[in-house]
């Protein structure tokens, strides 16, 4: 019998489960700022400190560049690490982001998707991820409060494995899925702590042993560090089953790098990442019990990008659309869109793809405008040379 | 080297940079003029570098291994003793 069936839901909001997730998985610091939508992860960390509820320390700093700056120190000494942040935040961490991936630090990260100024706004796209996608981050998008629970703590056992070494961030939506009530069957401290384990590291700060890290390199030998880094984003795809295995043994639950509605028989296919995946999804049924043939592959893991799974699904399909909450200005084609058609044209396919961009600065996304999704995918017109700008007032 | 073998996170131990010698780094080497020379060590303050080094018998003298070249001990010299000369 596993805990599914034992253990009674808790109401809770996106925020709160990445705190109860973070509480519970013995992690010794936490360096974090807070900013909307992300905030009520800080300030339930921080009653959880005070109450005494949780022995973690927490590091109240004055930006995000500072907070992951004490992140990177922390883990550097063998710490278990976390933080969270938002927009304007990821922003002001970038600079930090890579030197905590380059020093193969694994600082787990907890992001509230929100869309970056100016104009200012408060609510959601994937615009501040996609502005640090290259960073070397491993980057997981939930799409409900319970996984967004699962995958904080898995996130701690991904990073940590001896093969990856890599820091990760889970990624959902601001106020969407951060300030939306569901039910979460947690799982338990001591069975999360068990799971979670605590690997040794090397590479440790260490007093008697005065070492620089990430020490000056050159054109001799800087490639081949990144090279490093490109292997164990590799091995983090295996790693990832691995826990994902052992974790619905724990629970119950599996969600997956992708996971697939209809693609093994679908004409036409929807993919996206992010809480958009269940509308569209309910879309697909609706329109399927009306007698059409759609699916959708929804991208759990965005890096490291699991180009054989999404190969699979979609090979075919006759037509796909593939939906970016973020847009990248000017380009052919928004982030996920061209990582889907790369990963296409490179196992020699050449099913249309159309690039549409939708749910920009919070823009809601409704099963209908799911239904009219499937609807553009039958207009070869709207395959065009730039992405379709769905939902915007002309 | 291969990325295979090489460390991961490029973790130096501390004093490495004794090892790394930066001879090639120069345009001009200080050259000290010995009969000028007190051995103040004021060019010692104003090294960047720890380029300026006392041999067995207190002669300050130039580690040319580490100095860069950069010409401030010339400048700062109190009694013109330093001079930049032109590497061969």
């Amino acid at each position: 019998m596993n805990v599914l069936e034992k253990s009674k839901p808790v109401p809770m909001l996106g925020d709160e489960a990445v705190a109860e997730a973070v509480k519970e998985c013995d992690v010794d610091v936490v360096a974090a700022y807070p900013i909307t939508p992300q905030t009520i992860i800080v300030e339930e960390l921080a009653e959880f400190v005070a109450n005494g509820e949780f022995k973690g320390q927490f590091i109240p700093v004055e930006s995000e560049h500072s907070a992951m700056s004490a992140c990177l120190g922390a883990s550097l000494t063998g710490a278990r690490v976390f933080t969270a942040t938002s927009s304007q935040g990821l922003a002001l961490m970038h600079e930090m982001l890579y030197n905590v991936s380059g020093l193969r630090l694994p600082v787990v990260m907890a992001v509230a998707n929100r869309a970056l100024s100016a104009p200012l706004v408060l609510n959601a796209d994937h615009s501040d991820m996609m502005g640090s996608r290259d960073s070397g981050w491993i980057q997981l998008y939930a799409e409900n409060v319970e996984e967004i629970y699962d995958r904080t703590i898995q996130m701690f056992r991904l990073s940590e494995d001896a093969r990856v070494m890599l820091p990760s961030a889970l990624n959902f939506e601001g106020f969407i899925l951060s300030h939306d009530m569901e039910a979460v069957r947690p799982l338990g401290g001591e069975r999360i702590r068990k799971f979670v384990g605590r690997p040794k590291f090397e590479r440790r700060l260490d007093p008697d042993r005065p070492s620089t890290f990430g020490a000056i390199s050159s054109p001799d030998t800087y490639y081949e560090f990144k090279m490093q880094q490109a292997e164990a984003m590799k091995s983090a795809l295996g790693v990832f089953k691995e826990v994902e295995k052992e974790f619905h043994a724990l629970s119950g639950r599996k969600y997956g790098t992708v996971d697939a509605y209809n693609t093994d028989q679908a004409d036409t296919i929807v993919v996206v990442n992010g809480c958009s995946a269940g509308t569209i999804r309910a879309a697909a049924r609706v329109l399927n019990r009306a007698g059409d043939n759609v699916g959708v592959l929804a991208i759990k893991m965005y890096r490291p990008f699991p180009t054989n799974e999404v190969v699979d699904h979609l090979r075919d399909a006759e037509s796909i659309v593939v939906m970016d909450r973020s847009v990248s200005l000017g380009a052919p084609s928004g982030p996920l869109a061209e990582d889907v058609k790369s990963a296409l044209a490179c196992a020699g396919l050449e099913t249309p793809v159309m690039s549409l961009v939708y749910g920009i600065g919070g823009r809601d996304f409704s099963l209908e405008d799911g239904k009219k999704v499937f609807a553009l995918a039958k207009d070869k017109g709207s395959y065009g040379a730039m992405p379709l700008m769905y939902g915007v007032k002309n | 080297m291969s990325w295979k073998e090489l460390g991961e996170a490029s973790v130096v131990r501390g004093g490495s940079s004794v090892a790394y010698v930066t001879t090639g780094w120069r345009v001009n080497r200080p050259v000290i003029d010995e009969s000028k020379c007190t051995n103040c060590l004021i060019c010692w303050v104003f090294c960047p570098e720890p380029a300026i080094v006392r041999h067995e018998k207190g002669k300050v003298t130039i580690d040319y291994d580490h100095c860069k070249g950069c010409g401030i001990c010339e400048i700062e010299c109190p009694l013109k003793a330093i001079k930049m000369v032109r590497e061969p």
